[in-house]
């Protein structure tokens, strides 16, 4: 819409400016060439013969320049910076996914890291219980033994012991029956020192 | 070509093909004509050249021409806002044609185009015009309200639509006129100094030695002209947005 307004405009423009030469006088009378050559005299930027060569010619050059900035120049201009425009674009996107997919990267990386390491310390402390376990249950085990033989041994002990003192006391019966007949000629037997000792002792 | 270091010589033009009539109006074609050709075909080679490639990362040329781009059509886009977009060839091609004929104007011996009044009046009157074509085709004649602010009494009220329409009025004439202004008098007090080193240095040993002051100041008038170039037609185009903004978005 707009497009059709420019060339109306336009197309005004060369009738509106145009009386000023008429105003000039007897200009077209004249056909000695515009401007000619300082035959005039005057100042030559206000001198009105030339007038209608310079809009004629401004509006023919200026509109086949707005013809060939708006349906080439622009347009391939525009296309060039698009096409930067998408390529940046498509670069920046590819970029920040190659950046998610190494973050996510990392982070899997860093999943597994922690879990071996939470295995790691799994392992450790069910090896450690497990030792522990076995420590244990050899000492126990030791300890039984050795419990054992400690008793073993102390029944060992008590029995030497009695049968120790029931040789003493054999020996002092034997050793009473002979000092009483060295002393007294009096035959004693045994069985009756062993008696008289017990009494004793009892 | 009576006298060589005249400064108004730059500005007069010739026929280079011609003279034709066409219902009785001279348009030969003249070395302005020639000039205009010349920036049609610069633009547009210079673009097609840039765009060529199309690389993903742009060389020299390449980023010249994208730079050009985007300065004018952030310009359209900041301005106009996305309604804009119609008018981005539009004023793509005005900044570029007023541009091109201000820098091509910076070479010795050639001509430039925007140094005669009739050019940036031609472009100036073709942007009001669009402006009014625009805005009655967007909010038809209620557009007009543009020149009765509401709010005003009403004894006051024809006075300030009076003042409105000659504020209206007056942007094409100030539009033309800044930019042929500058060119024209950046043109001529260049080579009125440049025609005082001519003149001093043949003026024998002691001449030269003075010549050196105007020379220093040509060198430093073209680095200016070359600024006034750029900023000419950039405030052209920035105007022709503004102006559209107003038929685009009226506030009533």
């Amino acid at each position: 819409m707009s497009q059709s307004t420019l060339v109306v405009a336009q197309a005004s423009t060369t009738e509106v400016p145009a009386p000023a030469p008429a105003q000039g006088g007897a200009a077209p009378a004249t056909t000695e060439g515009t401007g000619a050559e300082g035959g005039h005299g005057g100042f030559p930027p206000m001198d009105a013969h030339s007038f209608p060569s310079q809009i004629f010619w401004l509006v023919i050059f200026f509109a086949l320049l707005y013809l060939l900035m708006s349906k080439v120049a622009l347009p391939r201009m525009e296309t060039v910076l698009k096409n930067r425009h998408k390529a940046i674009e498509s670069d920046l996107s590819k970029a920040s996914a190659l950046k998610r997919e190494t973050e996510a990267a990392i982070q899997h990386y860093e999943k597994s890291l922690a879990d071996a390491r939470a295995n790691a310390q799994g392992i450790a402390t069910e090896t450690r219980a497990k030792v522990a376990a076995e420590i244990e249950t050899e000492r126990s085990a030791l300890e039984k033994t050795l419990s054992a033989k400690l008793a073993e041994a102390d029944s060992r002990i008590s029995a030497t012991k009695a049968k120790a003192m029931q040789d003493v006391n054999e020996v002092a019966a034997e050793t009473a029956a002979e000092i009483v007949s060295a002393l007294t000629g009096a035959t004693v037997s045994k069985e009756q020192a062993a008696k008289a000792i017990a009494g004793l002792k009892g | 070509m009576a006298n060589p270091i005249d400064p108004i010589h730059q500005f007069r033009l010739h026929d280079i093909a011609g003279p034709w009539n066409i219902a009785g109006y001279e348009i030969s074609f003249t070395n302005s004509s020639l000039f205009m050709g010349i920036i049609v075909a610069f633009v547009t080679l210079f673009l097609l050249a840039s765009a060529a490639r199309g690389a993903l990362v742009p060389g020299r040329l390449q980023s010249v021409g994208e730079i050009w781009y985007e300065f004018i059509h952030n310009m359209v886009r900041n301005v106009l806002g996305n309604e804009g977009k119609a008018f981005f060839p539009l004023v793509f091609t005005i900044f570029s044609f007023v541009l091109v004929a201000n820098m091509l104007g910076m070479f010795p011996y050639f001509f430039t185009v925007t140094s005669h009044v009739v050019v940036t009046a031609t472009l100036a009157v073709f942007v009001i015009l669009l402006v009014v074509a625009v805005g009655i085709a967007r909010h038809g004649l209620g557009w007009f309200k543009l020149f009765v602010p509401s709010g005003v009494p009403m004894a006051i009220l024809p006075f300030i639509s009076l003042i409105e329409v000659i504020s209206f009025l007056s942007r094409p004439v100030s539009l033309g006129l800044r930019l042929f202004g500058n060119m024209l008098a950046g043109h001529i007090v260049l080579k009125v100094f440049a025609g005082f080193v001519v003149l001093l240095a043949s003026m024998g040993i002691g001449g030269i030695i003075g010549s050196i002051a105007p020379l220093g100041m040509a060198v430093a008038l073209t680095a200016l002209e070359f600024l006034v170039a750029f900023l000419q037609a950039f405030v052209f185009a920035i105007l022709t947005c503004v102006y559209l903004n107003d038929a685009l978005h009226t506030h009533h």
